[in-house]
């Protein structure tokens, strides 16, 4: 497991000998200092500050439609009227939906945190692709920029699914959307077109496909399914701006044409879609859980092959969300069957995860937390998903609240939080610097308090007949509808506490280990933040993503995991790690830490300071 | 140990090879060890790229499948109005370009400079001829009105086409005869009306059918070919309905359209990256060491023309 050479964590490295002196230049000099000004962020090839202009966007993004989420739960506080008209009401929930998938969850965990972090894992300097990175980038603005242009003209009324043929025949600003939407495909498309290159040919020498971490195997089955499914929704978009725009008669029954196609057609995408959005979710997962039980993770190729599962899976079920548009009974067993198949593969992982909890040293860290708060929220999206697979309850519950309850457990609660799990998790390699752990542990907590409190009572209203995308409803309703707006206020508290830490996070100077965690694979190698090439050369690896924790050990003033020394195999050794870590502290460029503000003043506020050093021993 | 070990021994002088490696060519990007190897990167992601471009396209054959085997009828009347000279032609246009296409890379990778220009610029040029032919195309079905969808307002009826007379005389002589019957039809009930008389205009009408059309009708030779493109229903029934056009003939217009407009797309943005290409070679990019732009916007161009070669015999040659 381990081998014979040097180095490893930068801090720690007495590196300055063995390696050029380049490499040693590039620490002080990281990606975000490297270039300074907007236009070195704009145009810049580098994949970390894409993932970071990934971040911003989508976060604005985020805010845009959760507060979009506020006004539609506050609009249903009250029966009737309580804030806006009907019409209002409908273009606000279009767009709440349009804007959180298209523009949020499906770019979220590839775009932001897989940007970031796969060359890195890789141990390469950049996506096989760089300017084609930086092309999605821009894409994706487009694309949320024709998304603005429809609501400063007339916002579509016509749910995020733009079903024809009320779409074609909305007056409503629909083609805006939808050309948005085919926008934002292809900047989809050529991130998942980029990973799969890069995946396949920036491995460094060492990493067999089964050495791979988990979160690349996971991106890696999402970016197969971005490229084979997004084409067809850029082709469907296409034709139903088409329909609007010259009558085609491809999609509008009154020339001739076929609704229930467009159906077909748009669940071809939008079902393997929910995986693009979920499967990178677990990536993360897969990534927290084994770190921070400080134990190898169970089952590694169930959990890396059930991803691949899903996403073949995946292009075989999207009938099931048209049990109720005139499919043959025949079709919908099929796609019901083949449905509950998808249950096995994500089951499995859910198991692997439970098995390597079990008898590991659990840290309660915010990542951690949000694992955990995904694997509660998770399961119960997970479960209810074979209801809804079923075809003959789905044809009661089919475009109920169930069914609003279901996917925002699966997509809010599955990944948006596995997301804000990933962000804890790496942000101190993002920005270098450490968030506030109590505040963010209170937050984790709102968050999923929140979570459960606005979507759990949506279950009821859907099995007690509140269909979805209802402006007004029956007064029985009032008390579960207002259970549900409270709780959505609570969840948006908890994202703006989070907002609020995490940036104030940014004003601390540089104070993050390279390691934090104890994590070990690639990236956490590299100094925090990391330097703006990742690796002067490829690193060689000899064992797998999650072997040799019991091989770091975690040193107090850095407030990080260091590899434990070898006797007698390095210069200098006899050295306790402690005093190692002084020396490699106190030697570190000044531009990287500040000397006496790191040691003690950090310390004191990390929450997690009284657990760690138990496990030195 | 975590996974990792950098910096093995001798890594320096490894790192000292991969730096004369980039300073030797300054076209491998940094995050690259050899040449070879950034090459197999491009190679598999345009690949991957031409994948995602076939499913782009799938979801119109797939239109197309449903709706032929829905309605063969509309298929086979607007495929009439098709010139498959002119679409035979654009075929062996695009063939020829893609040989020069492929000479190009074979130039490219020989080094011969002045061969890879000639070919690029006959690439271009052939697929500038073959936007030139798709506008005369384009312009005469404008000018019938064979407009997609709610536009469609054709000034020729499929049975009028000198192509359908050429290849199904007796057809054509049919709807000759049904025209001229009708129109009789027509005269007479127009008559009729100004008598107020509709018991005389029965009378009138019934026992004009002419002896020739009630052969003609007889003669599959010549009834066939109207039932297929959905003019005449029936042979057997009585000739009083007419002509007729199929009900959603204007979807054949929107599929063709569709498709050939997104395919000619692509050839405009393939000329693009041609005279991109063009600009790097007499730049002097190109050469033994470095030709894998070429060879990917070739393989680009080969896609191009392979959905040509299905959209004309799908759209051209319905039989």
């Amino acid at each position: 497991m381990t081998s014979t050479t040097t180095v490893m964590n930068s801090p720690l490295t007495g590196k300055s000998s063995a390696s050029p002196p380049s490499f040693d230049g590039a620490r002080s000099d990281s990606y975000l200092t490297h270039d300074r000004g907007l236009a070195s962020w704009i145009f810049t090839l580098d994949h970390k500050r894409i993932g970071i202009m990934y971040l911003i966007g989508v976060m604005t993004a985020f805010l845009v439609g959760g507060v979009f989420a506020l006004l539609i739960r506050t609009e249903l506080f009250f029966p009737g009227r309580t804030l806006m008209d009907a019409q209002t009401y409908n273009q606000l929930f279009t767009l709440h939906g349009a804007i959180m998938v298209f523009l949020v969850i499906i770019p979220g965990i590839p775009a932001i945190l897989g940007n970031f972090v796969l060359p890195m894992q890789l141990g390469a300097k950049d996506v096989a692709f760089p300017r084609l990175n930086l092309a999605s980038f821009h894409l994706w603005v487009l694309g949320a920029l024709f998304l603005v242009l429809s609501m400063v003209l007339s916002a579509a009324d016509t749910g995020w699914t733009f079903y024809t043929p009320y779409s074609t025949t909305t007056s409503t600003a629909v083609i805006p959307a939808t050309f948005g939407a085919f926008i934002l495909g292809f900047s989809s498309i050529f991130t998942g077109l980029n990973f799969i290159v890069s995946i396949h040919k920036l491995r460094p020498p060492g990493m067999g496909w089964y050495r791979m971490p988990l979160f690349l195997w996971s991106l890696y089955a999402t970016a197969i399914i971005q490229v084979l499914a997004t084409p067809v929704l850029g082709i469907t978009l296409l034709l139903l701006i088409a329909e609007r725009l010259f009558q085609i008669g491809i999609f509008d029954p009154a020339l001739g044409g076929d609704p229930v196609l467009y159906e077909h057609f748009f669940w071809f995408y939008s079902h393997p879609a929910v995986y693009i959005m979920i499967v990178p979710a677990f990536g993360v997962i897969s990534e927290i859980i084994p770190a921070f039980s400080r134990k190898r993770i169970f089952g590694y190729k169930f959990i890396a092959l059930s991803s691949l599962a899903i996403a073949v899976l995946g292009f075989f079920v999207w009938g099931h969300h048209m049990f109720t548009s005139g499919q043959s009974v025949l079709a919908g067993t099929l796609f019901s069957a083949l449905t509950f198949l998808i249950a096995i593969p994500t089951a499995i992982k859910v198991f692997n995860w439970i098995a390597t909890m079990y008898k590991g040293r659990i840290h309660l860290d915010t990542p951690m937390l949000y694992a955990l708060a995904f694997l509660w929220v998770f399961t119960i999206g997970g479960l209810t998903g074979i209801f809804l697979g079923t075809m003959s309850i789905d044809v009661h519950l089919h475009d109920t609240y169930f069914v609003v309850a279901h996917f925002h457990y699966v997509m809010m609660g599955g990944s948006i939080t596995a997301f804000l799990g990933g962000l804890h998790y790496w942000w101190p390699k993002m920005f270098g610097r450490t968030y506030d752990e109590k505040l963010a542990r209170i937050a984790t907590g709102v968050v999923f308090v929140g979570l459960n409190l606005t979507f759990f009572p949506q279950f009821i209203l859907g099995a007690r007949g509140m269909p979805r995308r209802y402006y007004d409803y029956l007064p029985e309703f009032t008390h579960l509808h207002q259970l549900s707006s409270v709780g959505a206020f609570i969840l948006g508290a908890g994202f703006v506490m989070t907002a609020v830490y995490l940036i104030a996070s940014l004003r601390r100077p540089i104070n993050a280990a390279a390691n934090p965690w104890g994590a070990s694979t690639l990236e956490w190698t590299l100094p925090s933040p990391p330097p703006y090439y990742n690796f002067h050369e490829a690193p060689v690896v000899t064992a797998g993503p999650y072997d040799g924790y019991e091989d770091l050990i975690y040193v107090e003033n850095l407030q990080g995991y260091v590899p434990r020394p070898k006797d007698g195999a390095e210069g200098g050794s006899g050295v306790p790690p402690e005093k190692r870590a002084e020396i490699a502290n106190t030697s570190k460029p000044p531009g990287v830490r500040e000397p006496g503000v790191n040691a003690d003043g950090d310390q004191s506020d990390s929450a997690t300071e009284t657990q760690k050093p138990g496990e030195e021993a | 140990m975590s996974q990792t070990i950098v910096t093995p021994i001798g890594a320096n002088a490894e790192s000292e090879h991969l730096d004369a490696i980039h300073q030797e060519n300054p076209h491998l990007a940094h995050h690259y060890d050899t040449p070879r190897h950034q090459y197999e990167a491009g190679k598999l992601g345009i690949w991957i790229f031409l994948v995602t471009e076939i499913l782009f396209f799938a979801g119109l054959f797939c239109a197309y499948t449903i709706y032929r085997t829905e309605r063969p009828e509309v298929f086979n009347w607007g495929h009439q109005f098709l010139d498959w000279r002119l679409g035979g032609l654009n075929t062996i246009i695009l063939l020829t370009s893609s040989l020069t296409a492929a000479w190009a890379v074979r130039c490219a990778q020989i080094g011969y400079r002045r061969a890879l220009i000639v070919n690029i610029v006959a690439t271009i040029a052939l697929a500038f001829g073959f936007l030139g032919i798709k506008y005369v195309e384009y312009s005469h079905k404008f000018h019938e009105g064979l407009l997609p969808g709610h536009h469609f307002a054709p000034s020729e009826e499929a049975w009028e086409i000198e192509s359908f007379r050429a290849k199904h005389p007796h057809a054509a002589d049919l709807a000759e005869a049904l025209e001229a019957y009708q129109a009789s039809r027509e005269k007479a009930e127009k008559s009729g009306k100004a008598h107020h008389d509709a018991k005389a205009v029965e009378g009138q009408i019934a026992p004009v059918v002419p002896s020739r059309l009630r052969e003609l009708l007889r003669n599959p030779e010549a009834t066939q070919p109207l039932v297929d493109i959905g003019a005449i229903r029936n042979p057997e029934v009585e000739p009083q309905e007419g002509l007729l056009r199929p009900k959603y003939a204007h979807v054949f217009f929107s599929i063709y359209f569709f498709m050939t407009g997104l395919h000619g797309i692509h050839v405009i943005a393939g000329i693009i990256v041609w005279i991109w290409l063009l600009r790097r070679t007499i730049a002097g990019h190109f050469g033994p060491k470095f030709f894998g732009p070429i060879d990917f916007g070739a393989l680009y161009w080969h896609l191009v023309d392979l959905i040509w070669i299905f959209l004309f015999p799908l759209l051209y040659l319905v039989s």
